[in-house]
C-alpha cells in the first residue's frame, strides 16, 4: 500500500482511499502495554470511550474483551481513568517473545526510499 | 434526544478508523470519535489544516471511512457550505436520496483564527452543518504557536515565558459566544471529562437543523506539557476549575451543563501543566498573575450564570 | 435544434450570465467585484425569480467563493462562478488545489489590473499570476465569443480526459459592459449539448468513501502532480472534437489560435482578446496599401497551442507580442510563450515585444500600425517597448 505508483497508475485527484489506515500498525509506538485484569473490570465502558485510538475492543454484549495491539500506542489513558484500577500499565519489552502479524510502518514513507 | 447508551455504542462502527497518526493520548482523536459515535446517519467530514487533518491523512492512508475533504487551513466553514449546497440541489434534482449529515473539523488554530471568517459566513448564511472545534489552545501542529484561544499567561513558541515575559499577556477569546452571537440554533462547550456530555451535546448539534457548533477543549500532552495518560484528569480540572465552562446555548437560551461541586482553585488546573511552569518556578512564582486569572474566571463564571439564570430550565 | 435561436443587443457580462441560466448549474459561489459584479447578480436575479433552480451561495469573500465552489464541484455538482482583479487574486491559494482535485468549475474571469494602485479598467493582470493554477485559460474577443466559450468550457472541463477546470476571460468594461449582436442558442439545444455531470469519485457517494487533499510526502507528491497534467495536456484534442460540435448548431468554430490573414502575411501582431479587433482592422488597412500584414490571436492561452503558433510563424519576417500585462522583472507572459515556442525554429523570426493598455488604456489603429511600420523598417530592440506611455525621454510622444 505504501510503495509509490507510477504518475500513470496513481488515484486521480490526490484521492486516497476510505480507512486505508487501517493497514497502519501504529502499536509500533508503543513503549508500555496496557494489561487487563478482567476479574476486576466492571464494565463500565471509560476505557473503551476514552481511548484516543479505538483500541479497546468489546465483545458482542458489550463488555470489554481484549486490547487492539495492533494500534494501540500504549498512551495510558485507559489505566489513568479506569475506576476499579484494572488496567496496569506494562513495558512493552516485556512482551517481545510474541510473534504477530504486521502490518505497515507508520514510519515508512515510500519503499524506494530504502 | 434519546439517551446516550455506551454499550449500544460499542456496537457500531466509527466514521473515523484507527490507524491515525495522532499523538499518544492526543485528546482530539478522543473528541472526534466520541463526537462522531451516536450519528447513524451516513456522514461528509471537512477538515482545516491541522493536527487532525494532517494524521489522519498521511497520503496514502486515510483514516476516515466516510469521504473527507481538506481544502486548506481558513475555509473549513466555505468547504462544508458548499458541499451541503450541492446536496441539497442534488437531492432536489433528484440525484441522490440519502441522509447526509455535514460536520466540520477545525482546530483554534482554523476556527478562532485565520478561519474565523469562512465560518462567520456559513454560520450565517444557515447551512445546515456542525462545526466542531478541537480546541488544544494553540497551533500545535507547527509547534505550538499562539493562536488567540491559547489562555493567558500559557508558554507558547510565539508568546514564550521568557525573562521579561510570562508567556502570552493576552486573554483568550470567547469564541463560543461569538457563535453565539450569530444567533444559531444550537452551540455548545465541552471537554473530554464526561463522554456522555460531549457525544449528546453533537448529537443534539447534528439532529438540530441548521447551523451548530460545539466548542471543544482537548489536551495536547506534548505542549501542554502533562503525560499523556493524564488526557482525561486535565479536562476534568479544566471543567471543576471553571476554567473551562461546559455549557449549551439552545435556541438562544443558555444552559449550564455541568456545575463543579466544589470550585476548584485555577491552580489546580496550572500548576499539573508545564506551559505554566514559569508562574510556579521558585523564586521568582508569579501569584500575581495567578490571582488575576482566578479573577477572570470568577467574573466570567459570574456571567454566564446570569445569562443562564435570566431563564427557568 | 438550429431553430429558435435568438440574436439580442447585450454584453459580455449579460451574455456570460445568459449561458449560465441555460446552462443550470447545481451551484453558483460567488463575491461581487467590479467589472463582473453583473454576473452573480443577473444570475441571483435568475434565482430569485424561478428562471434556475441552481442553488445560489451570497459567500463572505472570493476566497469563500472559491472554496465552496471547489467542495461543491467535488461533491459532484455543476459549479459556476465569476471574478476580476483583486477577488482573482484573493482565490489564488485555492486554484491550485481545485486543479489538483479535478474539479471542473466553469470561470468567468472579467480581466481588470491587480491593484495597486486600484483600478478597474482592463489588463490581464489579474489572470496572467494564474498561469501555473492548471486552469485552462480561454480569452474571447467579443461577448458571442463569451457566450459560445462558456458552452464549450462546460464540456471541455467535464470531459473525463480533461477534468480540468476552465477560466473563460473577458475584457473588462471593453467586452463585459459594451453592447453588441449576440446569437443565443435555445434553451433545449443548450442542455442538450452541455448534458448532464457525470462526476468522478464525488464526496457525495457515501458508499464509496475517499479522501481529498490529504498530507502527502515526497515519495508521492510529484506522480500526483503529473497525472494531473495529463488532463491539460488532452485539452486541445478535447477542444476540437468538441468545438466541431457546437460549430454544427452555431456556425462558429473557434480555433485554438485565431488566425487572421496570417497564412501568406509577412508580418504578424500577436495578441489577445478585444484588442484583436483593432488590430485586425489595421491589418485590412495595410493590406489595402500593399503590406502583407496578419493579426493571430491567441484563444487559449493554457494549453498554450505550441505547435499551432510555431506551423504559423515559421518564415514570417517579423513578429510583435503585445502583452496587456506586465511580468516585472522578467518577460511578459505572452511574449514569454510565444519566444519559447519559436526558440526551436531553424530559421530565426524577430520578435519585438510591447506592453500596452494598462489600467485599461486604450488601444488605437494607429498604435497597431505603428508596431507594423517599426517591424517593416527592421526595428527591433531587445527590450519591452510600451504602446502609450507618457516618457519624459521619448521625442516623439510614443516609444
Amino acid at each position: 500500500m505504501s510503495k509509490p505508483q507510477t504518475w500513470q497508475d496513481v488515484p486521480p485527484g490526490t484521492v486516497a482511499w476510505g480507512a486505508s489506515a487501517l493497514s497502519v500498525e501504529t502499536g509500533l509506538w508503543r513503549s508500555m502495554r496496557p494489561v487487563f485484569d478482567y476479574d476486576r473490570c466492571i464494565s463500565c465502558l471509560k476505557c473503551w470511550v476514552q481511548c484516543p485510538d479505538m483500541s479497546v475492543k468489546t465483545d458482542d454484549s458489550g463488555r470489554v474483551c481484549d486490547i487492539n495491539l495492533f494500534f494501540c500506542k500504549g498512551c495510558g489513558v485507559c489505566a489513568s481513568i479506569c475506576p476499579v484500577g484494572a488496567i496496569s500499565m506494562c513495558p512493552e519489552a516485556d512482551f517481545t517473545d510474541e510473534s504477530a502479524e504486521h502490518g505497515e510502518n507508520p514510519g515508512d514513507v515510500g519503499a524506494h526510499v530504502k | 434526544m434519546g439517551k446516550i447508551n455506551l454499550k449500544e455504542l460499542t456496537k457500531k462502527q466509527n466514521p473515523m478508523t484507527e490507524g491515525h497518526r495522532m499523538c499518544p493520548g492526543c485528546g482530539a482523536p478522543t473528541a472526534v470519535r466520541q463526537a462522531l459515535m451516536a450519528i447513524d446517519d451516513p456522514v461528509v467530514v471537512v477538515g482545516a489544516t491541522g493536527c487532525l487533518e494532517v494524521s489522519t491523512t498521511v497520503y496514502p492512508y486515510s483514516a476516515w471511512r466516510v469521504p473527507f475533504m481538506h481544502v486548506a487551513f481558513e475555509n473549513a466553514g466555505a468547504g462544508i457550505s458548499g458541499i451541503e449546497t450541492a446536496y441539497r440541489v442534488l437531492k432536489k434534482r433528484g440525484k441522490t436520496e440519502k441522509n447526509i449529515k455535514f460536520i466540520a473539523f477545525g482546530g483554534d488554530g482554523g476556527t478562532y483564527d485565520i478561519g474565523l471568517q469562512s465560518l462567520s459566513g456559513a454560520l450565517e448564511r444557515g447551512h445546515d452543518f456542525t462545526y466542531i472545534c478541537y480546541n488544544n489552545q494553540g497551533y500545535m501542529n507547527t509547534g505550538a504557536q499562539r493562536s488567540s484561544a491559547t489562555p493567558i499567561n500559557a508558554n507558547a513558541t510565539t508568546s514564550p515565558a521568557g525573562a521579561y515575559m510570562s508567556g502570552k499577556l493576552q486573554r483568550a477569546k470567547n469564541l463560543t459566544e461569538i457563535v453565539a452571537a450569530h444567533n444559531i440554533p444550537y452551540v455548545a462547550q465541552t471537554t473530554l471529562h464526561d463522554p456522555v456530555d460531549l457525544i449528546s451535546k453533537v448529537k443534539r448539534a447534528v439532529e438540530t437543523p441548521g447551523p451548530a457548533f460545539v466548542n471543544v477543549l482537548v489536551p495536547c500532552p506534548l505542549f501542554w506539557k502533562i503525560k499523556p495518560c493524564d488526557q482525561v484528569k486535565v479536562c476534568k480540572l479544566a471543567a471543576d476549575t471553571r476554567f473551562w465552562p461546559v455549557y449549551e446555548v439552545i435556541e438562544g437560551k443558555y444552559v449550564l451543563s455541568y456545575k463543579p461541586l466544589k470550585n476548584l482553585p485555577i491552580e489546580d488546573f496550572l500548576s499539573v501543566q508545564g506551559r505554566y511552569s514559569h508562574l510556579f518556578r521558585k523564586g521568582s512564582e508569579r501569584m500575581d498573575l495567578i490571582a488575576q486569572a482566578q479573577a477572570d474566571i470568577d467574573t466570567e463564571w459570574r456571567k454566564l450564570l446570569q445569562k443562564t439564570e435570566n431563564y427557568t430550565c | 435544434m438550429l431553430n429558435n435561436k435568438s440574436k439580442i443587443m447585450t454584453s459580455g457580462n449579460l451574455a456570460f450570465a445568459e449561458a449560465m441560466r441555460q446552462i443550470n448549474p447545481d451551484v453558483v459561489a460567488a463575491y461581487p467585484i467590479t467589472p463582473s459584479t453583473e454576473i452573480p447578480v443577473k444570475f441571483a436575479e435568475f434565482v430569485a425569480d424561478g428562471k434556475v433552480d441552481s442553488e445560489y451561495i451570497a459567500v463572505e469573500s472570493e476566497h469563500s467563493a472559491i472554496t465552496a465552489c471547489v467542495g461543491a464541484s467535488v461533491a459532484g455538482g455543476r459549479v459556476m462562478t465569476a471574478s476580476s482583479a483583486n477577488g482573482v487574486a484573493l482565490m489564488h491559494e485555492i486554484f491550485p488545489i481545485a486543479s489538483a482535485f479535478r474539479a471542473p468549475i466553469v470561470f468567468g474571469l472579467v480581466n481588470r489590473s491587480l491593484g495597486a494602485p486600484v483600478n478597474i479598467h482592463c489588463d490581464h493582470s489579474d489572470s496572467m499570476p494564474e498561469r501555473d493554477s492548471g486552469w485552462i485559460q480561454i480569452y474571447c474577443e467579443d461577448a458571442q465569443e463569451v457566450y459560445d466559450s462558456v458552452l464549450l468550457a462546460v464540456r471541455l472541463a467535464e470531459h473525463k480526459d480533461v477534468l480540468t477546470p476552465v477560466f473563460v476571460c473577458q475584457d473588462g468594461f471593453i467586452t463585459s459592459h459594451c453592447y453588441e449582436p449576440v446569437e443565443f442558442l435555445s434553451d433545449e439545444a443548450v442542455r442538450n449539448f452541455v448534458g448532464e455531470r457525470t462526476p468522478q469519485l464525488p464526496l457525495l457517494d457515501v458508499d464509496n468513501p475517499v479522501s481529498y487533499g490529504s498530507f502527502t510526502m515526497s515519495e508521492y507528491y510529484f506522480e500526483i502532480k503529473r497525472n494531473q497534467m495529463e488532463g491539460m495536456n488532452n485539452v486541445l484534442r478535447v477542444y476540437g472534437e468538441i468545438s466541431k460540435e457546437l460549430a454544427v448548431q452555431t456556425g462558429r468554430e473557434y480555433q485554438p489560435i485565431d488566425s487572421y490573414r496570417a497564412e501568406d502575411a509577412d508580418y504578424l501582431i500577436i495578441i489577445m482578446s478585444s484588442a484583436a479587433g483593432v488590430v485586425k482592422d489595421v491589418v485590412d488597412e495595410m493590406r489595402e496599401n500593399g503590406i502583407k500584414a496578419g493579426c493571430l490571436r491567441i484563444r487559449f492561452f493554457r494549453p498554450f497551442p505550441r505547435d499551432e503558433l510555431v506551423k504559423i510563424a515559421a518564415g514570417k519576417r517579423g513578429i510583435a507580442v503585445l502583452d496587456r500585462s506586465a511580468s516585472i522583472g522578467g518577460t511578459a507572459p505572452l511574449a514569454s510563450e510565444v519566444k519559447s515556442a519559436l526558440y526551436d525554429l531553424t530559421d530565426h523570426v524577430p520578435v519585438q515585444e510591447y506592453i500596452f493598455g494598462l489600467g485599461g488604456r486604450d488601444f488605437y489603429p494607429a498604435d497597431a500600425e505603428k508596431v507594423f511600420r517599426t517591424m517593416i523598417h527592421s526595428d527591433y530592440s531587445s527590450n519591452v517597448r510600451y504602446i502609450g506611455l507618457l516618457d519624459k525621454d521619448d521625442k516623439n510622444g510614443q516609444n
